[in-house]
């Protein structure tokens, strides 16, 4: 049992990280996007072809410890995020900037496609067959004094993700961004009347939302050892599930959500069949719908 | 005296629907000025438009001699007017004093004098300044959109129904402070429900009725004008 909430932190972890991007990117713009997923998917083969230069350029490339890489994969992190951060801000100038008037409905359209679009382009250029991050496998090892094992690669994972949450937390309540960033998603007409800019507050959505999600991508590449394209897509429900839970818009209900969902999909599978663990996720966010539909932290 | 806001021959409205036709006040600096009327006599609709969130037909906005018409309300308010609407004044998940520091957005010194001038006023909030606003009373959130105006310091100030949907002790309390802060120096237009409290206590007002002017003259005058009070005051 104890296993199985190590299981659920880590793959949790992995979808807090998914649902704070969606989860801002929801409470400043209003629509729930359906291409998050492939960005992650995107961040997740950035990290792949960076990894591959500096090793090419000579970065040394022993490994830390008992983790399975060294430098080249954490220059690759640092370099994902930043290429997603702007291929996102990019993605939202030259086509969801056209369409900041429009229905919202019209948005999620837009984002369905540019979610296919990512999607096939990642498959185009890297093909179906999946992308091995690392050779071989990694052994578990006991944590001391629990009865429960754990991977080296899982304890950076959960430690790299609880960072990041930490800093998404001070950036949203010290900085000047952050503050405005809140206030936009509170009332954007009173946001842009006292003077905020509400386009910068935006582009900074989708550069906060898209490093996070690389981060996210690469982890659960770590996690499986390999990536393939539709590595984000698949991990979209969970993290709509997550999201909603959580009370969309409230970037704290992402995370809180995002652990939530991961542990009730890994501990499901000690009374239901390990086929049915996405539908739990499922029925998480069906029966959040139904009887509290704002989510736990949402605004009613 | 001079001028400080004039709003000429206003025709405005929403779309096709136009609500004012030919309205024209204004309000002289360090004046406290009301507008009353039944509802649906275009009031807010007044407000809107001179703060720069409608567009008129017809007419002209003047602030400080220099035209604001087609001014977006953010540029007015760097001309030193401020808008305090009826709703959504606030930012709701925001505590107090970050909805102070959203005002002073744009400025980067001076926050704190601003901010303990707003304390000053509304001490209230310097003991809520930790808290999320969404869980204080009508009236304090009142006195943080209020406060949230003061903090952008503004000369001219409009208020729209500032005391609606409070008890009438709390409305008299915000009406008070309005003549507070308009003794400090800010002249302010305002619209309210509350006519006699509003009357008794500015300068001038103006009656609205279907859209246009029906009356104008100090506050004394009109609160003891038998028409205006039978037919707008309940006398």
């Amino acid at each position: 049992m104890l296993q199985l909430v190590i299981y659920g932190i880590v793959w949790g972890s992995i979808l807090s990280l998914g649902g704070v991007g969606l989860s801002l990117t929801y409470g400043i713009m209003g629509f729930a996007n359906f291409a998050h997923g492939d960005i992650m998917a995107l961040g997740a083969y950035y990290a792949l072809v960076l990894a591959a230069f500096s090793k090419h350029i000579g970065v040394p490339s022993f490994t830390f410890g008992p983790l399975s890489f060294g430098f080249p994969m954490l220059i690759a992190i640092l370099g994902s995020m930043i290429m997603t951060a702007i291929t996102a801000a990019l993605i939202d100038k030259v086509l969801f900037k056209r369409l900041r008037k429009v229905q919202s409905i019209i948005l999620l359209i837009a984002a369905v496609g540019v979610s296919f679009s990512l999607r096939n382009l990642l498959q185009f250029v890297w093909g179906p067959q999946p992308k091995y991050y690392f050779k071989g496998i990694q052994i578990t090892r006991k944590i001391p004094g629990v009865a429960a094992r754990i991977k080296p690669d899982e304890v950076f994972i959960i430690a790299i993700s609880f960072l990041f949450a930490l800093g998404v937390h001070f950036f949203l309540k010290y900085t000047k961004v952050g503050k405005a960033m809140r206030a936009t998603s509170d009332n954007p007409s009173l946001a842009s009347t006292v003077g905020i800019n509400t386009e910068k507050i935006i582009t900074w959505t989708w550069a906060i939302g898209g490093s996070l999600a690389a981060a996210g991508g690469i982890f659960a590449g770590i996690e499986n050892r390999f990536i393939t394209p539709p590595l984000g897509w698949n991990m979209l429900l969970p993290i709509f599930a997550a999201v909603i839970l959580g009370g969309i818009g409230s970037p704290y209900g992402a995370m809180v959500g995002g652990l939530i969902i991961g542990l009730s999909e890994e501990l499901s599978t000690a009374i239901i069949p390990t086929a049915y663990k996405p539908a739990v996720a499922f029925a998480i966010m069906i029966i959040m719908l139904l009887f509290r539909p704002r989510g736990l932290f949402g605004r009613g | 005296m001079s001028t400080i806001l004039r709003a000429d021959n206003i025709y405005s409205g929403y779309g096709e629907l136009e609500i004012l036709h030919g309205v024209s006040i204004e309000v002289n600096e360090g004046e406290i000025v009301s507008i009353i009327g039944p509802n649906g006599s275009g009031k807010s609709t007044l407000m809107k438009t001179i703060a720069g969130h409608l567009e008129p037909n017809q007419g002209e906005v003047i602030l400080k001699k220099e035209s604001i018409t087609s001014l977006k309300p953010d540029q007015i308010i760097r001309q030193g007017m401020c808008y305090v609407p009826q709703e959504d004044n606030i930012f709701p998940s925001l505590t107090v004093r970050e909805n102070l520091e959203m005002g002073a957005f744009t400025r980067s010194d001076g926050f704190k004098e601003y901010v303990q001038d707003v304390f000053r006023i509304f001490p209230t909030l310097k003991e809520k300044r930790r808290q999320k606003t969404a869980t204080l009373s009508g009236g304090q959130q009142q006195m943080v959109a209020i406060g949230l105006a003061l903090m952008m310091d503004p000369s001219v100030l409009l208020l729209d129904e500032p005391t609606a949907g409070l008890a009438p002790n709390l409305a008299n309390m915000i009406l008070k402070k309005a003549k507070e802060i308009n003794e400090s120096g800010v002249s302010i237009l305002m619209v309210e429900q509350n006519a006699k409290e509003a009357l008794s206590m500015s300068d001038r007002g103006y009656v609205l009725a279907m859209g246009k002017k029906q009356y104008e003259d100090t506050g004394q005058a009109l609160l003891n004008n038998e028409e205006v009070g039978q037919l707008y005051l309940g006398a």
